[in-house]
Parts: structure tokens; sequence; C-alpha cells
């Protein structure tokens, strides 16, 4: 795919510490990416790889003190994001750049009504009030697909299900029609018939608004459904990034196989699921070379010695391995 | 299951409804004088007791005044002292717990060793010492009162603020470019109103004895007002003769004290935002009437959260 605008988003070696006693927490540590406006970037790896931080970190809400930015650049629509005050930030996130989370119990405040709590992000993106704020708040709860949406409006939280109030949730964060959404694993509390509806729906909303996104999950079969790409994460790297197909099809990088082994074939009838032993690294010690060596099955002495250096594996898929040849980049 | 589900607090509810009434309606419902006495009728026992009287069905103290008319116009001083001193403490302490709440750190630390100092003053001490610099006055007791009370308001509402500052919708609420003072108003506030609810009804029963206890020293509400506290004292000298001046008063007291902490406990079970969460999370399915016990517990939890939106 040939992109000819600039990309929207450009994180340029982006690390993320967290300062603790037992030492310092690499959970970010170099993260490197691009993402275009309307393309769906899924951030895989297991828990700990540093997927959410990244995700918090272009928004600035690492949880301080322990946790600080410590390098890097987010360039968003070609302003750095690390260098704007608090109040440039604000109003950065607000218009531009909008969060779905995981659970969608807490995300929205038990003690207001879905109504009010659509209708201030409304209020303060598009200055509407009265009839026409209700319009546009009826608006964007039947974008998606709210039944019965005028007479929802004023029951609270705790009266929707759980699909619903992440419905709700997306509604909330896409009302301010942002450029970019930050979906972090928005379907992991749902049931798997609601988590392909909510998919569908993300899919729908995104390309109609041309919102690019990036959606941070564990489970391959969501990126199947929905990225155009995936970048994969192991103790706050990228090791392998590409796009869906490619990943798919060619997945250079050990973890990635790993990852792919866990999960049932229908096609392939495999019985068995492979799992990946071992844990993951202690980010707090982390070893000089790669952090996959210890639990990799193609193991190599030169992996305990240094950090594998990213090579092309095709045009636009890169992997982090020593067992992965480079190619003369196309 | 979850939580206990107690009927209406009927005996506390009608004993606060008949305060209230009194407190407003005292000078048609007092048959005499609160203040004023006939020297000539003084000491007559309550009206079943012989030489009792029908003009005084509570009988009359050292000076000749209706202790029933005192009675019903104390109501009035204990309910006012009340009302003025937990609403002066609960808004100020609820203002400085939620900011200390939600900035944390330096803001924090400073604010809670503060409330700390406050939560460990002597109260008759101060209470003494500010009666002394200056006159007794109603306004005296009520700031006495109000500084002594301010620090637990800020206490509770700080622990609620931090617990609420963690859930998502904040962190949300600042990805939408929120500022802090919005937020606070906006999200945090309408989650501790319930707790508020709690705290404050909580503190009635404490400020009502504290006034009295404060009246009974001669620092309270000063004479001749019909503080009940002050109508203890007053007969304190003629227990063994005029029991009835002491006796009435302190009944009154301890109903109402009573009454008011029944509500308070009962409050607390229905608006307690942990039992709340619980039977939210239960309640998660598509029908929210599907349990019809929980559905009218949930009704009462919701209500006070929404008055407060649309406040």
């Amino acid at each position: 795919m040939t992109h000819a605008a600039p990309p929207l988003l450009v994180v340029e070696d982006l690390r993320t510490h967290f300062f603790t006693r037992r030492g310092v927490t690499r959970a970010v540590d170099g993260v490197s990416f691009t993402l275009h406006a309307g393309e769906t970037l899924a951030l895989v790896g297991e828990s700990g790889s540093g997927k959410s931080v990244t995700c918090l970190s272009l928004v600035r809400l690492v949880p301080e003190p322990a946790g600080r930015i410590v390098g890097g650049r987010v360039m968003f629509a070609g302003e750095d994001l690390l260098q704007k005050s608090p109040a440039e930030m604000r109003r950065v996130r607000g218009k531009q750049i909008a969060m779905v989370l995981q659970d969608p119990l807490t995300s929205l405040n038990p003690a207001l009504t879905i109504g009010t709590q659509v209708g201030e992000v409304v209020r303060l993106h598009q200055g509407l009030r009265g009839a026409s704020l209700r319009e546009r708040v009826l608006d964007s709860l039947r974008r998606l697909r709210i039944p019965a949406a005028d007479t929802r409006l004023g029951h609270y939280a705790h009266q929707f299900s759980g699909g619903m109030r992440q419905r709700v949730s997306s509604a909330i964060a896409l009302s301010c029609a942002p450029r970019l959404l930050i979906a972090d694993e928005p379907t992991t509390a749902l049931d798997v018939t609601i988590q392909a509806q909510y998919l569908e729906l993300l899919k729908d909303v995104q390309a109609s608004a041309g919102v690019a996104v990036i959606l941070v999950t564990h489970d391959f079969g969501i990126v199947a459904a929905i990225a155009d790409r995936v970048a994969v994460m192991y103790a706050g790297r990228i090791v392998e990034m590409g796009s869906t197909l490619q990943v798919f099809d060619n997945p250079s990088h050990p973890y990635t196989r790993a990852l792919l082994r866990c999960l049932p074939d229908v096609a392939l009838k495999r019985q068995q699921l492979v799992e990946i032993g071992g844990q993951p690294p202690d980010l707090a010690r982390l070893p000089p070379g790669c952090p996959f060596a210890p639990r990799c099955p193609e193991r190599q002495a030169v992996c305990d010695e240094a950090f594998p250096a990213t090579v092309d594996v095709a045009r636009g898929h890169t992997a982090s391995c020593w067992a992965v040849p480079a190619r003369t980049p196309a | 299951m979850l939580g206990p589900k107690r009927e209406l607090p009927w005996f506390a509810g009608s004993v606060l409804v008949l305060l209230v009434l009194a407190a407003i309606f005292s000078s048609s419902l007092a048959p005499q004088s609160p203040t004023e006495g006939d020297i000539t009728q003084k000491l007559i026992p309550p009206i079943w007791m012989e030489r009792g009287e029908g003009a005084h069905p509570l009988g009359t103290d050292r000076f000749g005044r209706d202790v029933l008319s005192r009675v019903i116009y104390g109501s009035r001083i204990s309910l006012l002292v009340s009302l003025i001193a937990i609403g002066v403490a609960g808004t100020f302490g609820t203002a400085l717990g939620l900011i200390s709440g939600y900035r944390g750190g330096l803001t924090d630390a400073i604010l809670m060793r503060l409330t700390d100092v406050g939560l460990s003053l002597p109260t008759i001490l101060i209470a003494v010492v500010l009666v002394a610099v200056s006159e007794p006055s109603f306004r005296n007791v009520v700031l006495v009162i109000a500084l002594l009370l301010w620090p637990r308001f800020a206490r509770q509402i700080r622990g609620e603020t931090l617990a609420i500052k963690e859930q998502d919708f904040v962190a949300l609420a600042v990805v939408a470019g929120r500022s802090s003072a919005w937020i606070i108003r906006r999200h945090i506030f309408p989650n501790v109103v319930p707790t508020l609810l709690v705290i404050s009804t909580l503190q009635v029963g404490y400020v009502i004895l504290l006034e009295g206890t404060l009246s009974f020293l001669g620092v309270g509400v000063p004479p001749p007002n019909p503080a009940w506290g002050l109508m203890i004292a007053d007969g304190r000298g003629f227990l063994a003769t005029a029991w009835w001046i002491t006796l009435f008063p302190g009944l009154a007291m301890l109903l109402t004290v009573l009454a008011v902490n029944l509500l308070g406990d009962w409050l607390r079970d229905h608006l307690d935002p942990k039992l709340r969460q619980l039977g939210s999370r239960a309640a998660a399915p598509e029908e929210p009437a599907a349990e019809p016990g929980r559905t009218v517990s949930e009704g009462h939890a919701h209500g006070p959260a929404a008055r407060a939106d649309r406040a």
C-alpha cells in the first residue's frame, strides 16, 4: 500500500521507563512506528509487553511519578506531542485523539446518565445546545447501533449490558470526531459473539470517518478481522511489524511464530495447541541480548550477546531477530 | 443477598418528621412563651402528678417557664445549629477532600496534615477558649462545631476521591481534554454525593450532643434561649425535687440523636458506594428489572446521584 499523504502519526524510538525501588523497569524501550489516516495498526503481545504503556505514552498519561517518558518523539500531524505544554496537550487530546479502554464497566461515570456523558463531549467540541445537541447525541449513539437511543439517553451505565456499554464508550470517543482512536483491548471484557459485532461496528465507523486506529490486543483473531498492519511487541520493543497479510503469511520472528502456534487452527485440523515455554522476562533485569532468547527455539550464541538489528523481511515488513537474514531493501 | 435489605426506618423517620415540624411551627405549637415565665408558677410538676396543671403539661422550671414550650422551641436551636454547622463544615471539608484526593502529591500532604491537626483539636477546650475571648453566641457555637467537624468530611471525601479517580472514566475525561476543576466537579463530585449524605446524617447526632454539651457548660447558645443542653444544666440543681426540668429536654435529645443515627445507618446501607457497585455489577443484564428486590434498592442508590446531576 502506498500513501501519498504524510503519515498522521510517527513514533520514533519511544522510551517509557518506570522507576521503582527494584530498579528501572523499561516498559517501552525504543518503539518506532508510523500510522496513516484511516489505517488500523494492531499492537500484539503478551501481558506486560508494553502495549498499553505505549498507548498511554502517546497521550502522555503514563502514571507519574513512577513512570516517565525518557526519550523519543511522538509526531502527531507534524507536531511533537512530547514537547507540548499540559494546556496544549489538553487541546490535542480532546480534539484529535480519543481512547476506548478495556473495561466498559469503569469507562462510564456511574452517577451521570448516558445522555449527559455523551452530550458533554458533543457540547465541548461542537458548541451545540438544546435540541440540536440532543440530535447530535442521538446520532452518535445510533451510529453505534444502540437500540432505542432516545429512551436510553436517560439511563445510567449499570442499566446497560457490557457490549452496550462499550458501544456507548465508543460513541463518546468518536463523537468528537478524532483523527486517532486508541483502543486498548476494547473487546476483552465482551462475549465472543458481541466481540465480532463490536469490531464490525468499529470498522464501519472507522471507514466512514477515516479515523486512524491503534488497536491493542493479544488476540490474533481480532487482528485478522480488523487490522491493516500488525506490530508484535515483546519486552517493550516491536520485534516484528508488517501488513497483516505479511505477518500471517510469513511470520519471521520466532516469537510471532510461537504466538500464532498458540491459536487453534480449524483448517489445519491442529488438535494440540503449542504453548510458549518459560516466562516473559523481568523488565527491570533485561539480558544484554535478545530478550526472547531464553524462550526461543531457534536460539544461537549471538542471541545472548546483543540485541538484533531490525531488518527488512520484505517491503514494509520488518523483524528484529538474528535468525532472519537481511534482504536487500527493495 | 447483596447487603442488608432493611425496611424503611419508620421509627427514625417519624421522630424526625415530628422534630422538623416542631421546629418549623414552634410558635403555633408551643402553648406558652419559651423565654418568659410567671415566677409565681415556678416548679409546677407535669400534668399527671399531684399539683400538675393543664396549662403546663410537662410542668415549669424555676422561673415558671413552660417546659413543653421550651422543649419545642429547643428543637429549633438543635436543628439550626446542626444544619448550619454541617453545611459549613461539609462544604469546606468536601472541597478540601476533593482537591487533596485528586491533586495528590504535596497538596495532599499539606492538606492532610492540616486535617490531622483539625482532628486532634480538643473539642471542649477550644469551645471554652473561644467563648472566653468572645461572647457566647449562636454564631460562635456554629463556628466551633464547624471547626471541629470539617476534618471528618475532608478525610472521608479524600479517600473516596482516591478510589474514584482511578476509574477509567476519569482517565478518559483527561484524554477528552478536560481540566482538573471540571473533572472534580462533574465526574468526582457526583460520585461522592452518597457518601457525603451518609456522613452528614451521621454527624447530626454528634452535633446535637456537642451543642448540648457546650450549652450545658455555659459556652453554647446563651440563655434565655431554650437550648436543650441549657435546660438540662438549669435543672441540674433540682434533680431531686423537680426532675422534669431535666428529663424532658434530655429525652428529646436522646430520641433525636437515636433517630438520626438510625437514619444514618439506613442511608449507609442503601447508599454505600461499594454496595452500590456490587448491585450494578450484578444488574448488568439488559433488563434492569431482573430482580425486583434489587431494583428497589437501586432506585434508592441512584436517586441522590441523579438529583445531584440535575442540580
